[in-house]
């Protein structure tokens, strides 16, 4: 089995909290500092392991690699086993990579309750590492249910004015739809006589069936992703939530509801993948144009942010469920590239935020005259979201667009003007925050971003950069997986339509 | 005929010889030396319920019905009342302090929870009708007494009473329903009353069934499932804590596994017509649990509405028919006994200047005040609410996935959704220790033994994870030992259904039916 690799991805933040909750002692202040510097320590360890693991990935192998297994619930035939693919690796490098940036991110803005937030943020890593590692159905619900816990306390206790709403409208909404997943998960246990998630995809139930395990995994991972109508939650989540809790949820947690469609929904339920297609291509053009208009009302910075996530979701969603080379792969990419520049715009949000203390965007303006360096990276992610060419977004909305040009050529067509809104959105943000006059005495006299802010900023900034101009360097790591998906899609559908052929 | 009255022929019964004379001799100390011996009697108790244990585990165990077949010691027995023997002392540990504390010391406290746990011993050994009743009554009465048992006050002396009156209606219940039994099948006695009943057709069965329904409205009481559940909200607002405590850790699993035998013996061949009605307790439990917790305040009363909810659940496990699914239940209980050990610890040690405090909102800030009691309570409270990877999420694992695999995934959707509604008072709770701002520390200090017991509950909560396999083969034992000649008693109702062709579509079938899928 060699070198336990993902094991320790998962659990060395636990020992982190080990730590945090029962060797540091002392007076407050020597406790704040050393909770933060611990909570550093681990997550860069973490962030190290990933690039490890990017770096050992085998690039040609489309099936789980660096698999551990340990027998678990012996009774049941549950196996606590983890093993990374294509498909999770980035989400494992993402989630590795945000966390030591939102910890440094809260340095300083986070003054009460350190130790316990620290700790939060740690549990969190812990359960988003073990949801993308996860083959094993019950393991992986069990830590993409979890991650709700250190949620709840980071917005409810270190929110804004309405944090508890937002605490409880985040974690309700999830858990209905989560709950529904759990009972779609034992029916299959109980029809396919496994819980491992390779032995799932390899043998499909029987189409009728598929309708309703789909529709009861779509609500949680709708939920999740979120897909309109049910988006509600995020916004109100995003705007309470203080700034490292809308990075990790904008990051990574969003990708948790793609992540599940590639590893449930698809694999498991080709049939009824095919028939609900149409379903999720109209409520992708609906999530892409209504919640684009919506963002261009706003005048709350995070949730101008918050609605353009949904659009970009849309995309997501959209390029997936064309089930077409360039969809999936341009699907995947957008993920990877939404969770880099809508993590960064919310930094940048809680930049100007940490110093004035309000997000309304009227009492912003002119800020370039003394915030030029700022600017400069605010513009590089904001281009980024806009989909300009040579940054990641780019190629994520152009890749699934291709697939959408494919599948359904109306469907694209609405969908390319989401593209055109979100230049409006995301330009009359940076128009009205950066550019223009100056109208508030204190906004002009706020100082540049300092060493700290740039330390989290700049990282991003150029990698947004950097896969805008080489994409291959995603796209090679996640083509094989994501073409054995769609083989494995096409086989199943073709077989379906031989039989009808055949009778 | 004599022998069975020798000493060394009653061994299977000497654990409740050896209470019975505990329960006197620890009335004649605490004559002697009066109130302050409370203490000194508790861990008497204590010491003596360890030595039941030990000759429990010495007991041999068989089928055949003792004492001219009324009383039966096998290895459900058994293992119920080593269960028994755990949350007993757990309710002793949990209240010494209380009852110092307060000062309404009395030497009958001790005493009461020993004769109720008597009552408990002959309830699940019962093999006869009538030691059924004469058992329920022994521990039902002492139980009156003890939700009186802060007798100043008006509230706890209404709780007494309210728990008399109900109470005597469905041992009303029950008795009517036994006499109807008598009646069409002429015996008390479990196994020949199950040989008669599997024989009746025709209107004869009717009767019977009738009778069993009156009986099971009866224990439907008992364990508070609704629509039988009204007196549970005030006597647990009423009783001293840790009167509540020990109703909530030990009374309903007693009767569950009355319930268990009760199924599973006399009534086996009856399984079509109480499985609906057990599905009907089950799913007006959990949804009526689910919105009337929600409004709750009083952190007792929103106790017993989680203690509805979870007896809803539990009772899903009956519902499949399963040998699996029974020992979900029992799986079930005792999760939920240990989780709720913890939470009523914490319960106790909200104390201010010697007042117990009991709503919701003087909870407020906790976190800041009581850190290590803030974070057990949460722990508690999102393994209630079945969040993995906490052990609740594992209680209610294992009994939706027994409901599934019997496809009965329309209560599996009721039960879902109405948990996620029920998490909502969970959070609750969680909110307003963590997220409100802090009013003054509590008082009373927290006791070892107090400690010891939270400290246990919220391991058990956190690290089950570790150990899932741990406490399934044992509840699986000791369900399998029930049941009736080693048949399912899903196997029974096919048969009974093969045997009347045309009849109505059975419950299971209805279910099945409500997610149409080609099979």
């Amino acid at each position: 089995m060699g070198f336990p690799i993902l094991s320790l991805l998962t659990f060395l933040p636990l020992v982190g909290v080990f730590f945090l909750a029962f060797i540091i002692r002392g007076d407050q202040e020597f406790v704040e500092r050393n909770a933060k510097h611990t909570a550093l320590f681990v997550s860069l360890f973490v962030f190290i392991l990933s690039l490890m693991l990017l770096f050992e990935f085998d690039k040609s192998d489309a099936g789980f690699q660096f698999v551990e297994s340990y027998e678990w619930i012996s009774l049941w035939g549950m196996n606590f086993t983890l093993g990374v693919d294509g498909i999770s690796l980035f989400f494992v490098v993402l989630a590795g990579f945000l966390t030591p940036i939102c910890i440094i991110a809260s340095w300083r803005s986070i003054k009460t309750r350190v130790k316990e937030y620290m700790v939060a943020f740690l549990i969190l890593e812990t359960f988003m590492m073990g949801t993308f590692l996860a083959m094993d159905a019950f393991l992986f619900y069990i830590f993409f249910e979890g991650v709700l816990l250190p949620m709840f306390f980071i917005i409810g206790i270190w929110g804004g004015v309405r944090r508890v709403y937002s605490s409880y409208k985040l974690f309700l909404y999830t858990l209905l739809g989560s709950v529904l997943m759990l009972l779609a998960v034992l029916t299959l246990y109980y029809q396919v006589g496994t819980s491992s998630i390779p032995d799932l995809i390899a043998s499909p139930v029987a189409a009728n069936l598929q309708m309703w395990l789909w529709l009861a995994c779509f609500a949680s991972f709708a939920v999740k992703m979120p897909m309109w109508p049910i988006h509600t939650w995020l916004p109100d989540a995003h705007v309470e939530a203080p700034t490292a809790g809308s990075v990790i949820l904008a990051g990574v947690l969003l990708k948790m509801g793609g992540y599940g469609f590639l590893r449930f929904s698809i694999p498991m339920f080709p049939e009824a993948t095919q028939y609900f297609m149409p379903l999720i291509f109209w409520l992708s053009i609906v999530a892409i144009i209504y919640t684009s208009l919506v963002a261009l009302v706003q005048t709350d910075m995070k949730k101008l942010i918050a609605y353009s996530s949904v659009a970009h979701m849309g995309f997501v969603t959209l390029g997936m469920f064309t089930l077409t080379t360039q969809g999936l792969q341009g699907a995947v990419f957008q993920m990877i590239s939404h969770g880099l520049i809508s993590a960064a715009l919310f930094l940048c949000v809680g930049v100007v935020y940490d110093r004035l203390h309000t997000r309304d965007m009227a009492q912003y303006g002119g800020i370039v005259k003394n915030m030029p360096r700022y600017a400069t990276i605010f513009m590089i992610l904001m281009l980024g979201s806009v989909g300009l060419p040579g940054t990641s977004g780019f190629v994520g909305e152009f890749l699934t667009l291709l697939g959408a040009f494919q599948a359904d050529i109306l469907v694209a067509i609405f969908a390319t003007t989401g593209v055109v809104l979100g230049a409006a959105y995301m330009l009359l943000l940076y128009r009205n925050v950066v550019f223009g006059p100056v109208t508030n005495k204190e906004a002009a006299a706020m100082s540049d971003v300092n060493a700290r802010e740039l330390l989290i900023l700049v990282p991003i900034a150029l990698m947004v950069i950097a896969l805008g101009i080489a994409p291959n360097y995603v796209l090679d790591r996640t083509g094989p997986a994501l073409e054995k998906l769609q083989n494995h899609y096409e086989y199943h559908i073709g077989q379906d339509m031989g039989d009808t052929n055949n009778g | 005929m004599d022998s069975i009255y020798t000493f060394s022929a009653l061994q299977p019964i000497w654990p409740e010889l050896f209470m019975a004379f505990m329960v006197l001799g620890l009335l004649l100390i605490g004559v002697f030396k009066g109130h302050q011996s409370t203490r000194l009697l508790t861990f008497l108790a204590i010491g003596g319920l360890l030595f039941v244990a030990f000759l429990l585990l010495q007991t041999p165990t068989s089928k055949e019905p003792l004492l001219h077949g009324k009383i039966v010691i096998d290895l459900f027995a058994v293992n119920m009342k080593l269960i028994f023997i755990t949350a007993l002392i757990a309710s002793y540990l949990l209240s010494i302090k209380y009852l110092y504390d307060t000062g309404f010391v009395k030497f009958e406290y001790p005493v009461l929870i020993m004769m109720a746990g008597i009552g408990m011993f002959f309830m699940v050994s019962s093999h006869h009708m009538l030691a059924t009743y004469m058992a329920l009554e022994l521990q039902a009465f002492s139980l009156y007494i003890l939700a009186a048992f802060n007798r100043d006050s008006l509230k706890s002396a209404e709780a007494g009473i309210k728990y008399f009156i109900l109470g005597a209606v469905s041992s009303g219940f029950i008795l009517f329903g036994v006499s109807l039994l008598y009646g069409f099948t002429g015996h008390l006695n479990y196994s020949e009353m199950a040989d008669v009943v599997s024989g009746l057709t025709g209107p004869e069965r009717t009767g019977a069934v009738f009778g069993m329904m009156f009986v099971l409205s009866g224990v439907a009481f008992k364990i508070a499932a609704v629509p039988f559940h009204m007196w549970i909200p005030d006597v647990y607002e009423g009783a001293p804590i840790p009167v509540t405590a020990f109703f909530a850790l030990v009374s309903k699993l007693a009767a569950i596994a009355l319930l268990f035998r009760l199924l599973l013996g006399p009534f086996e061949t009856l399984v079509a017509d109480w499985q609906i009605a057990i599905a009907f307790l089950s799913v007006m439990s959990m949804t009526w649990a689910a919105f009337a917790g929600l409004v709750q305040n009083n952190l007792k009363r929103l106790m017993a509405y989680s203690s509805i909810g979870n007896i809803g659940y539990a009772l899903l496990g009956i519902v499949t028919l399963t040998s699996q699914g029974f020992s979900a239940t029992l799986f079930y209980l005792i999760l939920y006994m240990v989780m709720t050990a913890g939470v009523f610890g914490v319960l106790l040690c909200m104390q201010r200047d010697g007042v117990v405090l009991r709503h919701l909102e003087d909870l407020a800030g906790m976190s800041k005040n009581h850190p290590v009691l803030a974070y057990a309570m949460a722990i508690l409270m999102f393994s209630m609410s079945a969040l993995p990877p906490f052990s609740g999420f594992f209680g209610k694992l294992v009994i939706f996935q027994e409901v599934i695999a019997q496809e009965l995934y329309m209560l599996a959707v009721i039960g879902v959704v109405s948990s996620v509604i029920a998490t909502y008072y969970y959070l609750r709770v969680v909110k307003v220790m963590f997220f409100d701002e802090p009013d003054m520390p509590y008082t009373g200090g927290f006791g070892p033994f107090r400690s010891f017991v939270i400290t246990a509950s919220v391991l058990f909560a956190v690290f089950y994870i570790l150990f899932p396999d741990s406490l399934m083969p044992f509840t699986q034992r000791t369900v399998n030992d029930l049941l009736p000649h080693g048949v399912e008693p899903i196997e029974l109702i096919k048969s009974s259904i093969e045997a009347e062709q045309g009849s109505l579509p059975s419950f299971q079938e209805l279910m099945k039916n409500a997610f149409p899928v080609e099979r």
